[in-house]
């Protein structure tokens, strides 16, 4: 029964999807574009799995080099160690190469849960952790949607592992080193909106070679990496069932009610408490 | 005891005062207790644990994952210890705001226990950071993270332990003889109420705002917008099945404490509070069952989750729940006392089924906490019952205050 009413999930998620791209297509200004975030496009038709953006991306982060093989179907998994990895997946449209990473959400749920600014989304777009703030309680890891951030459980001074975009790279004018490294230009670094742009003249010049939807765009309230894929997104490991409304938004409702609480609710008890002061004539309080 | 206390307030030259310290701070009565005997090598073993944790990282001694980064320490000590202590709030709320004084005489020891409870659960919360000295980061202000649920539960945490040493601290002044702190003190009771019934509103509701993020890791039947205030409105009842059950252990354990007077009185107490707990589980019921119709949760109902949700509505809300409307008509303290112990385990039930065994109740991998893990628990509930301890049996918390008290009055 769970998994009729799952199913029925996706399908109600990629109809979804296809009706807020068609919509926003239409319009042409989310408003996520304003913002003039950096991002990265990730094209899955273009990949050829040769690995040099992960060896490119452990490299500039001294993190060890992947020895592990790229199989069908195995899937590979970003841990404490790897921030990125590609993936061989079996599809209705063949075997397709996905690449996962942080997706450097516009409004992200790690950063909205962090509570001391240690993940950070930059005004530039990329999402980065900061080690002289954060306290290790983990609590991003249990926000982002994506389970993307990693911990360092076996360390006496644990660090919290994710893709910041090399964002030390970007201030410097130089592009993220995976971008770099790419020999198939799967992987292009660019400005939100002209990755949007881009992604939809593929799809438009191409429109057999891609499913019409670029992953990213809306998902989770719109997301840094954008993709694009020849099968759809729910075959290519992605979880399709995530909202397409910012993360952060869920607790807002609470987060905003604190104020008013903070001045009603002590108010309120000190009503109560004179009004029956006054009919307590031998009172006896503060005690 | 008593007679001590005022000698020492009639000299006040320092000398004394540490002499009287020295002197209390010796255990009294038996050593070996089956307590004792089972606790000591828990906390032992607990400190042991702790020390290599802090040298081989959070990974060496728990079961927690990538994909499951909070486990028994956030879920059981913080959250459901947390809940448990809700009864400090709601009898200071009864006794100070409403003037139900017939509640007065558990007001002591209820906000003790919840002091500690705090002070202990939130150091459970130290054990299970990565890296602690970055802590001050939120509470010095270099580091604000103003939209984050943990940044106020954190501060709330903090503000709500000054607030109820403030409540208490009366009773230490009559510990120590100090009468003019006394005085001062008292005086400030009444504005701690106010302000840490506020805090407690919040951060009860907002340890399940915590997890209004991870929208997509826990089941849909505990999943809800609505959990911040199922968690308050089952505070109420938490807490005060709490203030029953360590009742009904103290009029044994602590008798020699307790005056007859109060002895007389715990039978309509314990009445009372049956009522109230019936009341909140009511509300509490029927809050789930619009939340659960509203959410359309028809679906999960015939699976295995939704016996385990069935479980713990009926068995542990509901029965409880009659439990203590029927022992309240009838004036059965010991039924009363069933029903708080299954309305206790229904807490922990729920607490650790939103944060634990609802969260990524789908993965390959579940999370089981490790034996080390939950020797750690045991060893910060057992220090807290050795403070407690400690406290009941010097300070006027359970007995009268001394006699002075009342002469200035
Ligand atoms: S994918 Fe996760 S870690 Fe990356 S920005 Fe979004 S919420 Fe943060
Ligand atoms: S683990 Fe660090 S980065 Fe993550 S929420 Fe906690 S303090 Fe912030």
């Amino acid at each position: 029964m769970s998994i009729n009413r799952r199913n029925f999930f996706k399908t109600v998620g990629i109809a979804g999807v296809t009706l807020a791209v068609g919509k926003s297509a239409g319009a042409n200004s989310p408003e996520s574009e304003k913002t003039e975030f950096r991002g990265m496009l990730y094209d899955a038709t273009r990949c050829v799995g040769c690995l040099e953006c992960e060896i490119a991306c452990a490299k500039s982060h001294n993190l060890p080099e992947p020895t592990d093989e790229l199989q069908v179907d195995v899937l590979r998994k970003t841990s404490e160690v790897k921030r990125c990895v590609i993936n061989y997946h079996t599809t209705s449209k063949g075997e397709v190469l996905v690449r996962n990473q942080c997706m450097h959400c516009n409004e992200p749920a790690c950063a909205a849960a962090c509570l001391t600014q240690a993940m950070y989304k930059t005004k530039e777009g990329p999402v980065i952790w900061r080690a002289d703030k954060c306290m290790g309680c983990r609590y991003c890891m249990v926000s982002c949607p994506f389970d993307v951030p990693k911990f360092e459980y076996f360390s006496a001074n644990p660090k919290i592992e994710k893709c910041d975009m090399c964002y030390d790279r970007i201030m410097k004018g130089q592009i993220p080193s995976c971008a770099e490294a790419c020999p198939a230009e799967a992987l292009i670094f660019g400005t939100r909106r002209e990755l949007l742009a881009e992604a939809r003249k593929r799809i438009a010049e191409n429109p057999t070679e891609y499913v019409d939807q670029i992953y990213g765009e809306n998902v989770a309230g719109g997301t840094g990496y954008l993709y694009l894929s020849p099968a759809p997104f729910n075959e290519v490991g992605f979880n399709t069932k995530l909202q397409n409304t910012s993360y952060p938004a869920l607790s807002k409702g609470f987060l905003y009610s604190v104020p008013s609480v903070f001045v009603l609710l002590p108010t309120l008890l000190l009503g109560i408490h004179k009004a029956t002061k006054d009919n307590q004539s031998k009172d006896e309080e503060n005690e | 005891m008593n007679n001590q206390a005022v000698t020492i307030a009639k000299d006040n030259d320092g000398n004394s005062i540490w002499q009287f310290l020295l002197h209390e701070l010796k255990p009294r009565g038996k050593w070996l207790t089956p307590f004792n005997i089972i606790s000591i090598p828990i906390m032992l073993l607990g400190l042991g644990l702790i020390f290599y944790r802090f040298i081989y990282g959070i990974g060496s001694i728990t079961n927690l994952s990538q994909e499951i980064p909070w486990g028994l320490w956030i879920g059981f000590d913080v959250v459901t210890g947390v809940a448990f202590a809700g009864g400090a709030y709601v009898l200071t709320f009864m006794v100070y705001i409403l003037k139900m004084d017939k509640y007065h005489s558990l007001v002591r020891v209820t906000v003790l226990n919840g002091f500690l409870a705090y002070v202990f659960y939130a150091g459970a919360l130290l054990l299970d950071l990565g890296r602690p000295w970055n802590v001050i980061n939120p509470i010095i202000g270099n580091s604000f993270g103003t939209s984050s649920v943990l940044f106020l539960v954190a501060w709330h945490f903090m503000l709500y332990m000054l607030a109820e040493l403030i409540e208490f601290s009366p009773a230490i002044a009559e510990w120590l003889g100090a009468r003019r702190a006394r005085k001062i003190l008292s005086g400030m009771t009444i504005g701690a109420v106010i302000f840490g019934i506020t805090l407690s509103t919040l951060h009860q509701s907002g340890l399940g705002a915590l997890f209004l993020m991870a929208k997509d890791k826990i089941h849909p039947l505990w999943y809800s917008e609505f959990i911040p205030i199922l968690f308050l409105v089952s505070s109420i009842f938490a807490g005060l099945s709490m203030v029953i059950f360590e009742g009904s252990i103290s009029s044994k354990v602590f008798s020699d404490q307790i005056s007859e007077k109060h002895h007389k009185a715990e039978r309509g107490i314990i009445q009372g509070l049956s009522m109230i707990c019936a009341v909140a589980m009511f509300a509490y019921l029927f809050m789930q069952l619009l939340v659960f119709i509203h959410d359309k949760n028809w679906a999960y109902i015939n699976t295995p989750m939704g016996y385990w949700f069935l479980l713990e509505m009926i068995g542990f809300v509901l029965i409880p729940m009659i439990l203590f409307f029927y022992s309240y008509r009838n004036n059965n303290t010991l039924m009363i006392r069933i029903a708080a112990i299954l309305t206790m385990l229904g807490i922990i039930l729920n607490r650790l089924n939103v944060t634990v065994i609802g969260f990524r109740w789908d993965a390959p991998v579940h999370y089981v906490p490790s034996w080390m893990e939950i020797t750690v628990t045991l060893a910060v509930i057992f220090t807290e019952i050795w403070i407690f301890r400690w406290v009941i049996n010097r300070m006027p918390v359970l007995r009268e205050s001394p006699a002075w008290v009342k002469e200035e009055k």
